[in-house]
């Protein structure tokens, strides 16, 4: 009797166990499918771009046979644009006006973030949310305003106009991202801070800045694709190719009228998304999370 | 090293809470303070508030004969060890504990003497290389101490070093703790709800409760003689029991005391004269477990024999706790092992009177 009675519980517990099995199976097979599909969609772009580069202006306008592949695969494309100037001047403007939107939108995100997250005073609540709703004003609301104070400011037409624009977009979500890595350090380790001797500033760059790195990298990744990816304002302010960057550069100088250069904008696609690759791969190496393990019981 | 006053100091939040109400508390140099009590009483308020991490509301604190109610905690010299260690996660051990002497320009060749010889006193020399996450938490722990060692500070805070350690550690680095302080004899404020770690460690305790003192002593005098029920039932473990009573006429002249129909004690002649004005009174018997416990056919004076029904009985090998109730008070006795005690039985006790406290039930003021 008692025999019966331990083998059914071990027959349910077989089959408890052999049903657990299954449905972990049918998740991961669930897992692979999203992930595929979601891989195909987003490798499928850039793949079209390269196989595009590689085709001469000839294989293009010929419209024989795959689209997808490449008969007759050239670098001619990639040669134009490497040794024409006026690309090589839309590279240098890009870099040059991401670089300093960089850096200005990260010492502002950073002095915002830090005083809103720790030193709380009066108000400190509301201007963190007022922070973010500017995040949310979108950028094709503001052009012709912005027009204006460029205009008054004499920098229609001047790259670094972007310097002073780019941060508009920048500081309020790399803030935004900052006051959320500051406020998970723990107060007390301001409070260890302040007992050894350290003054605001001195906490912000020995205590806060190299503990919330992870968070800073992500601000500062988020403010190099706003900068060198934008599109509306270097259209809006900048005609002539001196000025340009790579975004309204590329599009104004390889579509002439009703002529597009398919094969060199796909290569100058290419080469312009270059920088935030590497920049991605090498920040990534640094995006260590859980920097702030050990720091406090855990 | 210094001496700490705080006087008629108030922290009162907005909204008009009161967490600390007016205390007045005098630290002799040297001296190792605990300040004990419930969560919520204001023992981690007021020590904030002589590191400088609050403000006061109202009130003077002292440092060194200076009043410091302004001055900014890095001015204060003072250091501090919490809970959760607040170690630098991107700093070595040896940056961690040098970070305050570097802040404050002391030579390279001080600053390395000075972390080299407090991690020799923490036996922490090996970890000196390694960051805080690969530290347990035991000696993260001597790691906050070294950081608050090697500044020479003028006053120790500890608040509840040791809450986040497990059992063991936690009883290893308490008696770490009174090493270091035996060694540096440096004036410290340490803040625990523990009672054992505040008994064991402290010169003096301090029993705060609402926000108030309720008393001041050293371990032994807050054990034996406590002022009132709350520190009563604060200090020992288990806690005191309490069972209400009424004082009565005794044989001989002596008085009784009344805890129920069965239980009806003499007090101790030593006594009489103390506790007769409550005579015909309600009061709350106070006796702690380590006073009750296995009968003893030849007894002492002050000793009584009582009798009372088991509810639970709890082994713990050097001693067994006994657990009954009487009139609806939970009593708890600690008897020999090797006592025969079952649940459901009459069991009969000792009950030293010599021991036992009398306390006004209104005010929980013992008499």
């Amino acid at each position: 009797m008692s025999a019966t009675v331990a083998e059914r519980r071990i027959a349910v517990a077989a089959h408890r166990k052999n049903s657990l099995h299954r449905q972990r199976q049918w998740a991961l097979y669930g897992s692979y499918a999203a992930l595929a599909v979601f891989v195909f969609m987003f490798l499928v772009p850039p793949f079209y771009t390269l196989m595009t580069s590689l085709k001469s202006s000839a294989e293009i306008s010929a419209q024989t046979g795959s689209p997808w592949l490449v008969k007759h695969p050239t670098l001619e494309n990639f040669w134009y644009l490497i040794t024409y100037p006026n690309f090589q001047r839309y590279y240098m403007n890009s870099v040059i006006v991401t670089i300093l939107t960089v850096s200005v939108s990260m010492v502002i995100s950073v002095l915002a973030a830090f005083s809103l997250s720790r030193m709380g005073f009066w108000g400190s609540q509301l201007l963190s949310t007022g922070v973010f709703l500017t995040y949310l004003v979108p950028p094709s609301l503001l052009f012709i305003p912005l027009f204006q104070i460029i205009g008054s400011l004499g920098l229609i037409n001047n790259f670094w106009c972007l310097v002073l624009l780019y941060p508009t977009l920048a500081v309020p979500f790399c803030t935004w991202i900052m006051i959320g890595y500051f406020s998970s350090i723990p107060k007390e380790l301001d409070e260890a801070a302040l007992i050894d001797g350290a003054g605001y500033l001195q906490m912000l760059w020995k205590i806060f800045i190299p503990v919330a790195m992870p968070g800073i990298i992500a601000a500062t990744i988020f403010a190099f694709t706003v900068s060198w990816g934008a599109f509306l304002y270097p259209l809006a302010y900048l005609y002539t190719s001196n000025q340009m960057v790579l975004t309204v550069g590329i599009i104004s100088d390889l579509i002439r009228g009703d002529v597009f250069q398919w094969g060199k904008i796909m290569a100058a696609c290419l080469l312009a998304s270059l920088p935030p690759i590497v920049i991605y791969a090498f920040l990534m190496d640094y995006y260590v999370a859980g920097l702030t393990a050990g720091a406090t019981k855990g | 090293m210094a001496e700490v006053s705080v006087r008629k100091v108030v922290k009162e939040y907005d909204g008009g809470v009161q967490a600390v109400k007016g205390i007045d508390l005098d630290i002799a140099d040297h001296e190792f303070v605990v300040l004990v009590g419930p969560s919520g009483c204001g023992k981690s308020t007021t020590l904030r508030m002589i590191a400088g991490l609050e403000e006061i509301t109202s009130g003077e604190i002292w440092i060194d004969g200076d009043v410091v109610n302004d001055v900014p905690p890095r001015d204060r010299d003072i250091a501090m060890v919490f809970q959760n260690y607040a170690l630098y996660p991107h700093m070595s051990v040896f940056d961690n504990m040098a970070f305050g002497l570097k802040l404050r320009k002391f030579p390279k060749d001080e600053i390395k003497r000075r972390v080299d010889e407090a991690a020799r006193i923490l036996d922490i020399v090996p970890l000196l290389d390694r960051k805080p996450r690969a530290l347990s938490g035991g000696q993260r722990q001597r790691v906050a101490m070294g950081r608050a060692i090697v500044r020479n500070p003028k006053v120790f805070l500890f608040d509840e070093p040791l809450s986040n350690l497990d059992a063991k550690l936690r009883v290893q680095m308490r008696t770490e703790i009174k090493k270091v302080h035996q060694t540096v004899r440096t004036t410290t404020v340490y803040v625990t709800h523990d009672q054992i770690e505040a008994m064991t460690l402290a010169d003096r305790v301090v029993v705060m409760n609402h926000g108030v003192i309720e008393q001041v002593g050293t371990p032994n005098d807050l054990y034996h003689h406590p002022a009132t029920r709350f520190v009563a039932g604060f200090i020992g473990s288990p806690a005191m029991n309490f069972m209400p009573c009424r004082v009565q006429d005794g044989a001989n002249g002596g008085l009784d005391v009344r805890v129920s129909d069965s239980i009806i004690v003499p007090i101790p002649p030593a006594r009489v004269d103390r506790y007769g004005k409550f005579k015909g009174k309600n009061m709350v018997l106070g006796l702690r477990p380590e006073h009750l416990f296995e009968y003893h056919e030849q007894g002492k004076p002050g000793w009584s024999r009582v009798e009372m029904l088991v509810d639970v009985v709890e082994p713990m090998g050097m001693e067994t706790m006994v657990h009954y109730f009487v009139d609806g008070a939970p009593i708890c006795a600690r008897v020999d092992p090797a006592t025969h005690a079952a649940p459901g039985e009459m069991m009969p006790l000792t009950a030293d009177l010599n021991q036992m406290h009398l306390m006004e039930p209104d005010t929980g003021k013992v008499v």
